[in-house]
């Protein structure tokens, strides 16, 4: 391990840059207080924009091709952003944990993998729902869909690796270089559908011209990415606070055993 | 830095080589996945001729993943891989040798092995020699991501099917340009030279990736 310099340097520093330090051990501790008021505030948020989201969602408009079905995007679209994004979490964690050691990096980077495999899921589930009435099949092997479903993949490898490797240090190095390997494969779905011919559709929220969306559908939407963020948000700092628990009952119970042992 | 380069990949193909090594095993595993798909499909010789190149693809694919999870564990479990810590080559291009010695004793014979087995499934000459051109420039590519994995499941005593789990959806680029290519020498659709320089574009990627990565692994393994 590198010399620490910068921990030193750290102890001086204001209260409120304690969280960002490499190696101070109050960083977890202050985690745990400020996940006492972020896992309500970030729950509560998201019952209240999902709800909203899927109520304005029912209401809005039915589209003039898709019909009804148009309404299971309210939940496919937040599903695959938070998927990517939930990703690229994973990949800056990895770096925490690799470049600056942070000793959150890798709680953040382990517990995100499972939240994020889930809306990975539940993208898929929802489109091939979707694919069934739209496309004639509930699958087809196109850019976009493929490229998702490696990015399940790679959720599901990163998690394996996590529960191959018993020392959780060690496990979290490994994993977070998997991690990093990864990533290619974030852009790659981002861009599948401008880069090969695809059956899915095209960027049509955030494109250089401003939405394709009208505003009847694109409000709904965008109330329901947000109330999806949240309550990523809510179970992720849920999950960091449970795996910090778990860990120091796991060292307390080492603990014990050592001191049963010197008696 | 060069004579131990050179040294460890000697090394690595005698180890392969002589008995214990398993060098020989990938060849009959390729053997055996391409002698099951006609009993799956049946002995149809146009469809065999149709999905031969795919076939010849996914067999290749998986035969590369034996033995990957032994690039480094065999070292770790006799301690030489602590002497290549502190060997005059830096750790990145050491990684780099052991994975060009593995290809060269596991994924070669696969490259060799193909026109023959191709032949059983029907496969015309101009198809075969673009499968094999293919398998030439993908296969090393696998076995660099394989070394990787191999590198993070270094410590883990029974890391085989992990390493498969985690090397199968990045190899996946490899599949899908390799058959492309393959296609495209049959069909003239395309011209071959875009989809195979896709391929070697990609196999170079995963030749400065896989080695990094890797040593990467490695000394945060030690730690």
């Amino acid at each position: 391990m590198t010399a620490s310099p910068p921990a030193l340097r750290s102890r001086s520093r204001p209260d409120n840059q304690a969280l960002l330090s490499r190696s101070d051990l109050a960083s977890p501790h202050r985690f745990l207080s400020l996940a006492r008021v972020l896992v309500p505030t970030f729950a509560a948020l998201a019952l209240v924009l999902t709800g909203l989201g899927l109520v304005l969602g029912f209401r809005a408009p039915p589209d003039y091709q898709q019909g009804e079905t148009v309404r299971i995007m309210y939940i496919h679209v937040p599903a695959a952003w938070i998927s990517l994004a939930a990703y690229t979490l994973m990949a800056v964690a990895s770096l925490g944990t690799l470049v600056w050691r942070h000793p959150l990096a890798d709680v953040a980077a382990k517990t995100a993998a499972p939240i994020g495999a889930a809306f990975c899921l539940l993208c898929l589930v929802t489109g091939a729902l979707w694919g069934r009435p739209m496309w004639g099949a509930y699958w087809v092997w196109d850019p976009r869909l493929t490229s998702e479903l490696v990015l399940f993949l790679l959720y599901l490898g990163v998690i394996a690796l996590w529960n191959a490797i018993e020392d959780a240090g060690r496990a979290g190095r490994a994993a977070a270089i998997l991690t990093l390997v990864g990533f290619i494969n974030v852009p790659i779905v981002k861009f599948s559908v401008e880069w090969w011919s695809s059956l899915h559709q095209g960027a049509s929220v955030f494109r250089p011209g401003g939405p394709a969306i009208h505003p009847s559908i694109l409000w709904p939407l965008m109330i329901s990415a947000a109330g999806f963020t949240a309550l990523f948000f809510a179970l992720h700092v849920a999950a960091m606070r449970n795996e910090i628990l778990r860990r120091r009952l796991r060292t307390l119970g080492i603990l014990a055993a050592a001191e049963a042992d010197v008696r | 830095m060069n004579a131990a380069l050179a040294a460890i990949v000697k090394r690595d193909l005698k180890l392969a080589l002589r008995a214990g090594g398993g060098a020989g095993i990938g060849v009959i595993f390729f053997l055996a996945v391409v002698t099951i798909v006609p009993f799956a499909v049946g002995p149809d010789l146009p469809l065999l001729k149709r999905i031969g190149a795919a076939v010849l693809w996914i067999g290749a694919l998986l035969a590369s993943l034996l033995g990957l999870e032994r690039i480094f564990a065999a070292d770790h479990e006799d301690g030489s891989l602590d002497l290549l810590f502190l060997a005059p080559a830096p750790l990145v291009l050491t990684a780099a040798a052991k994975a060009l010695a593995h290809w060269i004793a596991t994924g070669l014979p696969l490259v060799v092995m193909a026109p023959v087995l191709g032949l059983m499934l029907g496969i015309d000459p101009r198809a075969l020699a673009a499968v094999t051109a293919t398998l030439l420039a993908g296969t090393p590519a696998v076995t660099f991501i394989g070394l990787i994995a191999g590198a993070l499941a270094v410590t883990l005593p029974r890391s085989g099917l992990l390493v498969a789990v985690l090397v199968l959806p990045l190899a996946i680029p490899l599949l899908i340009f390799g058959v492309a290519a393959t296609d495209a020498a049959v069909t003239n659709e395309v011209p071959f030279g875009a989809p195979f320089r896709l391929l070697c574009a990609i196999s170079l990627f995963f030749f400065v990736l896989g080695p990094i990565a890797a040593a990467a692994a490695l000394r945060h393994a030690r730690e």
